[in-house]
């Protein structure tokens, strides 16, 4: 999320999910298949539409929210920044921006419209494959709206500019004076039910909780007095650079608590080869992953019934986790971290997960006022500097966090790979209604319904292939290969095939390309190059 | 706001204009019976079980779809209207299986409720009953419809909550049924198993799978808890019995999703008890997984991270923490990284 903390301030949702059906006049979704990944999320969105709020779905795959849509533009994967950077050249064009938000409240104004203004509506229109119509209508009713909110998930991130098409969401937003209102903002829907809390947590190699940079003396002194010890000065590595140095033999033993990157990273097989160059790997798991099968050691992990705690959601909303049973390994996570640590000579002696919280919330400042108790009846969301602060339901009210809105655009970026002769499709992936990446194949009921990959592969190309719905295809890219079955369907276009990654049995992740944002480090999922054969 | 005050069962009361009876009396705590009626849903007026007696209104009026004015005056309980509701009962009973004593629904069940507080033990009605095969097609929700009151809340729910219109009206008359499109079984349908409809069904019609049989209502523990799937933050409880839990149950009070839940949410906790679950700590041995105490792998684990911190220094280590895990097991991870292995190389997968 490093492109809204640098234009904003920061990184998170800027609204709430429940504006969706109080506040807004329009959605703007680029990038996210909101009724499968984030399904009550999607319900709000589909009752808002029905209820007149406007709906704008830009997503190359048919996904359901079309069927719901004023306009779906579908551009071609990949194009997202010229899409956005059309929109805002019509905008300037026909002096639809909105003047006093840009004078008053961002920075960089200039420089963001020397940038868009080649970006003509039929430049544009070759670019994304879009209609010059479509650009106009979408890009006039955007702006003269009076509350849009814009909606993006890993369809913008995932991507080699990953952290460029969130600027240019950014952009867009702020150029209509679409933020700091309810029913407007610019909303990331963040992945797996803690995402944001692990960020918020400071498990991330730049920043201590709260987003308080390493490298800032101030806060390393504050971090130091606190846990009593003297801290590192330099920054961590990010995960690439960690199996990076995996590979090279310079990381020697690593902690790995619930993830299994094997499964859900990109290009898994050097993953895979960095787990196994390591002198000493711990595992902490529920299952007997992939990833836990390198392991020296594996901890047993409990599960979210088993322990008390907090999870925040995608709208910095802080809610308690309550341990509902005893665990089943006989001890919850953070009782085996704490041994763990007291067993390296560092004690940790916490009574319960709330004073845990205590802790970090002390160190905190955009939590501070955040208590269990005062988390009970609804949770809360941060900021919330202090014990009387209500919790924030919209942020960057009359100021950004970062003072002024900074406009930081962009070029069109093509794809770190594109089809080629030899792997003629393009392979995006995403996520299906019926799992969560790599737990809900462990549930029985789950499993027992949605038990495998189904390829998507539009039925032009499946005619020439001679496939079927149920046939199965080896895919191969240029870093591996899995074998799945096809479904055949138009909702994807024809040149592309479209797959989740929910599976062991078809680890998708072997064929994902290898290319990165380099801001983010994040893995460019949406798009690589492959070939299918029958099999 | 402009308001009126009526008075309901000799009470003054004081409510905004446009308010329904029905909503008028919840606000001074005077309880009118409700099959069809649900919050988060559009009001039907079909059961007609909240019917009041109004002055000067020759009908029995349905309390739910019926606004209050200036100087009204209701009696939620006078004989006509409990002679009305008593006769609406018994024709439902007729028509059902009275099978409460295995039914999973009991005790949280409206239908019994209202027969209870209104002395329904059976039905002077006969006539045909409905012997519908039971919908056990889904690992998910058993589908009773011989226990189906045709309230519509299941069809509303799908329409209104989820938005997924697979549910509506069938037939007529008698063979009038709650169903989905082609009347096919849920697995056939297009059903997303939000299980918004089980969530809203007043009877034991619609049903959880994981609890048939498994407890009633009242023997249940709800543990209010958060979803740990997706970055929606939705809540609902976790229903307990003897430390086991059974299966998820809608929480009315949750700040995002009210009642609604996806697939997931709703159905996918049994992978807490999938068998492949891990239960002790495992050291590989010669290249297998061994069993091991706690102590033990916290010994080697000590030894071999201090082993690896002096001999390759702070820069040899890295830690991936967890999307999925508490805010508290995060900071611990971190904390842990950065005070007693020395390094910031922290990091957790932001896309799972
Ligand atoms: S199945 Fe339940 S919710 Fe649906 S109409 Fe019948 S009684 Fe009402
Ligand atoms: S119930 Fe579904 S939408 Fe709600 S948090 Fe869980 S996975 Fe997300």
């Amino acid at each position: 999320m490093a492109g809204l903390a640098s234009t904003f301030g920061s990184g998170a949702m800027t609204n709430s999910i429940n504006e969706i059906t109080t506040d807004a006049e329009l959605m703007f979704l680029i990038g996210t298949n909101t009724t499968e990944a984030h399904p009550v999320i999607g319900y709000k969105m589909r009752q808002a539409a029905r209820n007149g709020c406007k709906l704008i779905v830009c997503d190359p795959r048919h996904i359901d929210l079309v069927d719901e849509a004023d306009y779906w533009l579908r551009q071609k994967p990949g194009t997202d920044i010229p899409l956005l950077n059309g929109l805002m050249h019509i905008i300037i064009k026909e002096g639809l921006e909105d003047k006093k938000f840009i004078e008053e409240r961002t920075e960089n104004y200039e420089e963001l419209k020397t940038i868009v203004e080649t970006y003509t509506p039929e430049h544009v229109s070759e670019l994304t494959g879009l209609s010059v119509e479509d650009l106009y209508a979408v890009a006039r009713l955007y702006a003269t709206t009076d509350k849009a909110m814009l909606f993006y998930t890993l369809g913008i991130t995932e991507h080699i500019c990953g952290t460029r098409n969130v600027m240019s969401c950014a952009n867009l937003a702020m150029l209509t004076g679409h933020m700091g209102r309810p029913g407007t903002g610019v909303n990331p829907i963040r992945g797996q039910n803690n995402v944001q809390g692990a960020c918020d947590m400071g498990a991330l190699p730049n920043v201590y909780p709260a987003y308080q940079n390493v490298t800032v003396p101030a806060n390393k002194e504050k971090f130091e007095k606190a846990w009593g010890v003297s801290l590192p000065d330099k920054m961590g590595l990010k995960i690439p650079e960690m199996f990076e140095k995996a590979n090279e033999g310079e990381i020697k033993a690593m902690y790995i608590l619930g993830e299994n990157p094997v499964l859900t990273d990109p290009n898994s097989n050097h993953i895979r080869s960095g787990l196994e160059n390591l002198e000493f790997l711990v595992v902490h798991e529920l299952f007997l992953t992939e990833t836990a099968e390198y392991a020296d050691v594996i901890l047993p992990a409990a599960s979210f019934a088993e322990t008390d705690g907090t999870f925040t959601s995608t709208e910095r909303r802080v809610q308690r986790v309550r341990k509902a049973i005893e665990p089943l390994p006989g001890q919850a996570n953070w009782q085996t971290i704490c041994a763990m640590s007291n067993a390296m000579g560092y004690p940790m002696n916490y009574k319960s997960p709330e004073e845990i919280w205590d802790e970090m919330a002390s160190l905190s400042p955009s939590m501070a006022g955040i208590t269990y108790p005062r988390l009970e009846a609804k949770g809360m969301q941060w900021p919330c500097p202090t014990a009387d602060h209500p919790g924030t339901g919209f942020m960057h009210k009359g100021k950004f966090t970062r003072g002024l809105g900074l406009f930081q655009p962009s070029d069109h970026i093509p794809p770190g790979e594109m089809p080629d002769e030899e792997y003629p499709f393009l392979l995006s992936t995403g996520r299906i209604l019926y799992h969560y990446n790599v737990t809900t194949p462990y549930s029985m009921g789950i499993q027992s319904v949605w038990d495998r990959e189904w390829a998507e592969v539009n039925p032009e190309d499946a005619a020439k292939m001679r496939l079927e719905t149920g046939s199965q295809v080896k895919v191969t890219s240029r870093r591996g290969e899995v074998v799945t079955s096809v479904k055949v369907t138009d909702r994807v276009m024809p040149g592309i095939v479209w797959m989740s990654f929910h599976y062991k049995e078809t680890p998708t992740n072997a064929l994902t390309s290898h290319h990165l944002d380099p801001i983010t480090g994040t893995g460019e999922y949406k798009v690589c190059a492959v070939k299918l054969e029958k099999v | 706001m402009e308001m009126v005050k009526l008075i309901i069962d000799g009470r003054e009361v004081e409510v905004p204009v446009g308010t329904t009876i029905m909503e008028a009396a919840d606000q001074a705590g005077i309880n009118i019976p409700r099959l069809c009626y649900d919050p988060d849903l559009s009001a039907l007026g079909a059961c007609r079980l909240c019917v009041v007696e109004v002055e000067g209104n020759r009908l029995l009026p349905a309390s739910c779809v019926t606004p209050v004015y200036q100087g009204m005056v209701v009696k939620t309980e006078s004989d006509d209207v409990v002679e009305a509701r008593r006769t609406i009962l018994e024709l439902l009973v007729a028509n059902h299986p009275l099978d409460c004593m295995t039914c999973d629904k009991m005790g949280d069940c409206k239908l019994a409720e209202y027969c209870y507080r209104y002395g329904v033990k059976g039905s002077s009605f006969t006539g045909e009953k409905h012997n519908y095969p039971v919908d056990n097609s889904n690992p998910f929700i058993i589908r009773d419809l011989n226990k189906c009151i045709l309230c519509g809340a299941c069809v509303r729910a799908c329409n209104e909550m989820t938005g997924q219109d697979n549910l509506s009206f069938l037939y007529r008359g008698f063979n009038r049924k709650a169903t989905t499109a082609a009347d096919v079984p849920y697995i056939e349908s297009d059903c997303v198993f939000c299980g918004q409809c089980v969530a809203v069904c007043p009877t034991g019609a619609l049903t959880e799978k994981s609890m048939a049989g498994a407890a009633r209502r009242w023997e249940v523990e709800r543990v209010r808890t958060t979803c740990p799937f997706c970055g929606t933050g939705c809540n609902f409880d976790l229903a307990v019995k003897n430390g086991k839990v059974l299966g998820v149950l809608s929480n009315p009070d949750s700040p995002v999703n009210q009642r609604s839940l996806c697939v997931k949410g709703r159905f996918g906790w049994d992978f807490i008890y999938n068998e492949k679950r891990l239960k002790t700590p495992l050291i590989k041995k010669d290249g297998e997984f061994v069993s091991a105490t706690w102590d033990e792998a916290l010994d080697l684990i000590a030894a071999r991270f201090k082993e690896v911190k002096d001999k390759y220094g702070v820069d040899a280590f890295a830690s991936l923490s967890s999307a999925r895990c508490t805010n508290e097991e995060n900071y611990l991870v971190q904390k842990f990284t950065r005070a007693v292995m020395g390094t910031n190389s922290t990091d957790h997968c932001a896309r799972t």
